[in-house]
Parts: structure tokens; sequence; C-alpha cells
């Protein structure tokens, strides 16, 4: 993967929604969350009805961030549902 | 035998045993008089359904992440001593055990706060879910308001 590249992932509810557990953006022109998430939307849709419906966490590396967040190279990206484990 | 094994946080499919682990909390641990420890198992039924099994999902390294932080927050709230979590992922049946926090501290109150407190913040920040799965069909769990509510009482 080049590093220009921006690795995004998707759990549970999402991952099925989606059809997609993970795939790849290239960071040009995306500087936030909020940026990427108006770009996912835009792809279909069932991703612009699913991103504008399903209440979402994101993390970056592992870490939750919210809309707001700046986004850098070879960032991890999840997109998940609230979150029902214990 | 005790296991060699004192990471304090274990993600795992296989099932865990309760006596191994509360003698891994009390081995060479003559400080500690308290030991609270959860088992969180399946149910048969939620909301009215009946449950044939679970699915558990996770987010790989952020669960771990996420799991010592929560650690680490209780470590300054409570003079604790030994802490393991272990949390289940794949298939369980019902009946099945899901998760375990064991605390250990001085005095009981600490053990069983810290205790709480590492359950509460699980539900609502670990990435884990949930998918219940019923003799006609599969939903995935929503997160319960309820939930939220308990986390924020520590605040």
């Amino acid at each position: 993967m080049k590093n220009s590249m921006l690795k995004i992932v998707f759990f549970a509810a999402l991952r099925e929604q989606l059809n997609c557990h993970e795939l790849s953006i290239n960071i040009e022109g995306l500087h936030t969350i909020s940026d990427i998430k108006k770009l996912l939307a835009n792809k279909d849709k069932n991703w612009q009805h699913t991103f504008n419906n399903m209440p979402l966490f994101c993390a970056v590396n592992h870490e939750m961030v919210d809309n707001e967040h700046k986004i850098k190279e070879g960032d991890e990206i999840a997109f998940f549902p609230p979150v029902t484990g214990g | 035998m005790i296991k060699n094994n004192t990471a304090e946080i274990s993600i795992q499919t296989e099932d865990f045993n309760l006596t191994d682990e509360v003698a891994l909390l009390e081995h060479n641990n003559s400080t500690d008089g308290a030991i609270v420890t959860f088992t969180g198992r399946v149910r048969n039924m939620n909301d009215g359904k009946n449950i044939s099994s679970l699915t558990l999902e996770h987010y790989p390294i952020m669960t771990e992440k996420s799991l010592a932080k929560i650690i680490a927050t209780a470590k300054t709230r409570w003079n604790i001593g030994r802490v393991k979590i272990i949390h289940r992922v794949g298939k369980l049946s019902i009946g099945e055990q899901i998760v375990f926090v064991g605390v250990t501290s001085q005095h009981r109150h600490s053990a069983f706060a810290a205790n709480e407190f590492i359950m509460d913040h699980l539900k609502v920040e670990a990435p884990f879910w949930k998918k219940e799965n019923y003799l006609n069909g599969e939903q995935w769990l929503s997160a319960k308001e309820s939930d939220k509510q308990k986390a924020k009482k520590w605040f």
C-alpha cells in the first residue's frame, strides 16, 4: 500500500450493510473524518443511506475520534456501530 | 498448576476456567484481602426473543487498547492490586461464558467499585459487537441507552 493511501475498515452491522470489510482511498483532497464520510456516502445509494442513517463511531489508529479529527497519510480509519460487548 | 499467563487482558475464542483465573489473582499475592470477580454469560432470551447463540466480533488492537485504558483509569481511581479481563469472541451458545473481570485489592470496597467501573466502561467503549442468532434469522444488537447512563454515573 502506498503511503498516500488511507486504509478504511468497517465492522459488524455496518460491514454487513455495506458488504465491505476494508478499502483503500487516496488521501488527496481529504482533511478530516467528515470529508471521508462525505466521499463514502457518495459511492452509491446504499452507502449514502447507511452513512446518513446509521449511528456510527469512528476511530483513527485505534483511538476514538470525532468528525473534525485531522487525518494524515498512513492512518487506519475504522467506522463501526455503537459497541455492544460484555 | 498455575499457568504462566499474567497478561491483564485476553481476547480469545476459547472458554476460561474461573478457578484458574482466581488462582492466578491469588498466586504470590499476600497483600490483597479482597477478590471480586464478574462473569457474563449468554442468556437464552433477550427482548422477548429466544436466542440460539451469539456471535461476537471485535476490532483487534483497538479492543486491547481500549481495555488497557479502562484498567489504567480504574487504577488511578482506586487502590487496587491485580486486574484481569477476559472477553471471548466468535460463536457462543446459551449458558457459555462471555466475559470475565477480576480485581483484587487490600479491602473489598475498591475491588467491588473497580470491577463495576471496568464492566460499565467495557460495555460502552470497547469495540465488541454481538449478533443474536435465532432459529429463524439473526440480528445485530443495538446499543442500550441504559448502558450509557451506567458508564456516565462514574463521572
